[in-house]
């Protein structure tokens, strides 16, 4: 078949291209602006070149929340992951059971941020919160205000509560795929559990736990609401994620140039991960 | 290797089958002899893959008995039962290299490595497989990994009884053919107990020494080829085996004799049962001549195919299909029609009289 040439074609692309510059590239582009130069206000502005973007490199105090964030979202998929998978394979595969299970594990997921955040801190509350009060009660020292230890365990695991479902949703739909023949070829070629998991299960599942991975790994990494309303970064900095640390410095300090700068870091960073998690999980499937 | 017999077998996907139509497998009794090749043929759900996963153990019935040999294996399981089995789809296991496949059953089941070697680039060498031993099983085309669902059924030496289910699905019709060979010779070479599963007619008949029919969960004949083709005892097996199928027309049978609306059909058989609540006779198209008398038709439509003629014409008591050679002169308008007597049979409830 011959393509006929015709650029006439490019105008359908113009509404799109319109729509994406509105929502995407004209405030990115403002980030930019404010990244490179230095401004008091009334639209007047000073060139800075590189300075906010080597002062934010080099400070200790973004070297901290990137360290922060890593470990907060390294926990995460660390217990989201399995954990989904473990939920997904123990669920039930047809009667009654399947639609329960799928409403239960799809609550979580309805329930706006805020209100997610909220709810864990009235939850958490070491005196009136059943969390907190029972951790008490059982003769654990359990106050996520005061102490750092306790905010990160909280704050785990309001995101694990919050979020496994996604994986076990995902793990479900790849696990349901598999055709039956799989599981009774295995059944006749003798496999144990365990192997009809390595090598029928989890293969199968390879993809949607791609996108799994992924989708964890940018929204943890980018969380911002729940922390916020639940420890408010707190106590301390303790809490303090990439994305709350942002905000205290663009609008509690209103410094907007190191701000814009930060956010393009932070940007280059997702984008940089999920490339290479991308390539690295995507890397067998080119091969053959 | 074994004998394999069911005993009245019946099965139904219900806990608590009440009716007969909950049930689908209806009073399944068989031999299959030790090393034959057999097909198991019938149009899709009629129970072929239901009957098949009660021999090889993934159900077990909901009432009768399996015996290997004369040994009961009802309540055994896949692996203790020793069969091998291969879907309709290429079953793989897609992080395995093509060796690591073949050797996997071999491995469950604690073989030396040596002997596994030893076994997995035998049945490679059969299967034409052993240039791509070492690349991963997923990069293969459909009949590569269908070949490789094939080796892992092969590969075992102590299997009971190989089963297909409608093997060939998935493969292109040329590729089909030769894979069909390879199994026919496989059959020879290793000479185990074959169970091939599929709704082709050329498939079964070109595959298997036996073939068992199915129809609605009920076997309804076994018999060779020739046998299914010259004396059909169920009109199921008449219209499915056979193209086109055999011509069922109602009749009346009085005093032993034959009668097709009002004109006399001879046949072969001596009847003295006479309780049916329908009776039929048939003849197969191959068999039913023009003649200057006999039953009149009325010749509605002639489709040229090659060596032969398919006349469709119309009587009195219902259509008659007519394969007659290329060269004959087919009269056009009304004709008589006879049939060959020693092939036509007459049938009670859809069962041949006997």
């Amino acid at each position: 078949m011959n393509k006929t040439v015709n650029q006439k074609a490019w105008f359908f692309v113009i509404p799109v291209f319109v729509l994406v510059a509105f929502n995407a590239v004209i405030p990115l582009m403002t980030v930019v602006n404010y990244a490179f130069q230095e401004t008091f206000g009334s639209n007047v502005f000073n060139w800075e070149g590189t300075r906010w973007f080597k002062q934010i490199l080099q400070s200790d105090r973004f070297h901290a929340a990137l360290g922060r964030q890593f470990t907060f979202t390294f926990i995460i998929l660390l217990i989201q992951v399995p954990l989904g998978i473990a939920i997904a394979l123990t669920m039930p595969k047809k009667g009654w059971g399947v639609p329960t299970c799928l409403i239960l594990m799809s609550m979580p997921l309805l329930i706006p941020w805020n209100v997610v955040g909220a709810m864990w801190n009235i939850f958490a509350l070491p005196d009136i919160g059943f969390l907190g009060h029972t951790l008490n009660g059982l003769g654990f020292d359990f106050n996520f205000t005061q102490q750092p230890g306790d905010a990160w365990f909280t704050t785990v695991l309001m995101d694990v509560w919050h979020w496994t479902s996604l994986v076990v949703l995902l793990s479900y739909a790849g696990l349901n795929s598999i055709q039956p023949a799989y599981y009774q070829a295995a059944e006749i070629d003798g496999a144990s559990r365990w192997d009809i998991f390595r090598y029928i299960e989890l293969p199968k599942m390879k993809k949607v736990l791609t996108l799994a991975i992924l989708l964890r790994f940018m929204d943890s990494f980018m969380i911002y609401t729940e922390p916020f309303v639940l420890t408010g970064g707190g106590p301390g900095n303790s809490t303090a994620f990439l994305s709350i640390d942002l905000v205290k410095m663009a609008l509690g300090q209103f410094d907007l140039g190191p701000a814009a700068a930060m956010s393009l870091i932070y940007f280059f960073i997702v984008l940089l991960f999920c490339w290479v998690f991308y390539s690295l999980m995507m890397r067998n499937e080119a091969k053959s | 290797m074994a004998k394999i017999t069911l005993k009245d077998l019946n099965h139904s996907y219900l806990k608590n089958p009440e009716k007969e139509s909950d049930f689908v497998i209806t009073n399944v009794n068989i031999d299959w002899k030790d090393g034959g090749a057999y097909a198991l043929l019938g149009p899709s759900g009629c129970g072929k893959t239901t009957l098949l996963n009660i021999i090889s153990g993934l159900l077990t019935p909901s009432k009768g008995q399996i015996l290997f040999n004369d040994k009961d294996v009802t309540q055994l399981n896949p692996v203790q039962r020793d069969i091998a089995q291969i879907f309709q789809f290429p079953v793989i296991y897609d992080t395995m290299t093509v060796y690591d496949n073949l050797a996997f059953p071999l491995k469950n089941r604690g073989l030396s490595p040596e002997e596994t070697d030893k076994r997995v680039k035998e049945i490679a060498e059969m299967l034409e497989l052993k240039s791509t031993l070492n690349n991963r099983a997923s990069g293969l085309t459909a009949d590569g990994k269908q070949k490789i669902s094939l080796g892992r059924g092969l590969v075992r030496s102590d299997v009971n009884v190989i089963m297909f289910d409608e093997p060939l699905t998935v493969i292109d019709p040329h590729l089909k053919w030769i894979l069909r060979s390879k199994l026919k010779e496989l059959h020879q070479k290793i000479s185990r107990t074959m169970i091939y599963v599929t709704h082709d007619q050329t498939e079964a008949l070109t595959f298997a020494d036996q073939v068992v029919v199915m129809s609605e969960g009920q076997i309804v004949q076994i018999g060779t080829p020739i046998e299914l083709f010259e004396k059909p005892k169920h009109t199921f097996v008449g219209h499915f085996i056979g193209s086109p199928g055999m011509n069922v027309l109602p009749c009346k049978i009085v005093n032993g004799e034959i009668n097709v609306s009002g004109h006399r059909v001879s046949i072969n058989q001596s009847i003295k049962k006479l309780n049916f609540k329908k009776t039929q006779v048939g003849v197969r198209p191959e068999f039913v001549n023009f003649s200057k008398e006999g039953i009149p038709v009325k010749v509605s439509k002639v489709s040229n195919i090659g060596r032969h003629k398919i006349v469709d014409a119309v009587s009195e008591a219902g259509k008659i299909k007519i394969l007659s050679n290329a060269q004959e002169e087919i009269p056009s308008g009304s004709a008589f029609v006879t049939f060959n007597q020693k092939y036509t049979y007459a049938y009670g409830d859809d069962w041949i009289i006997e």
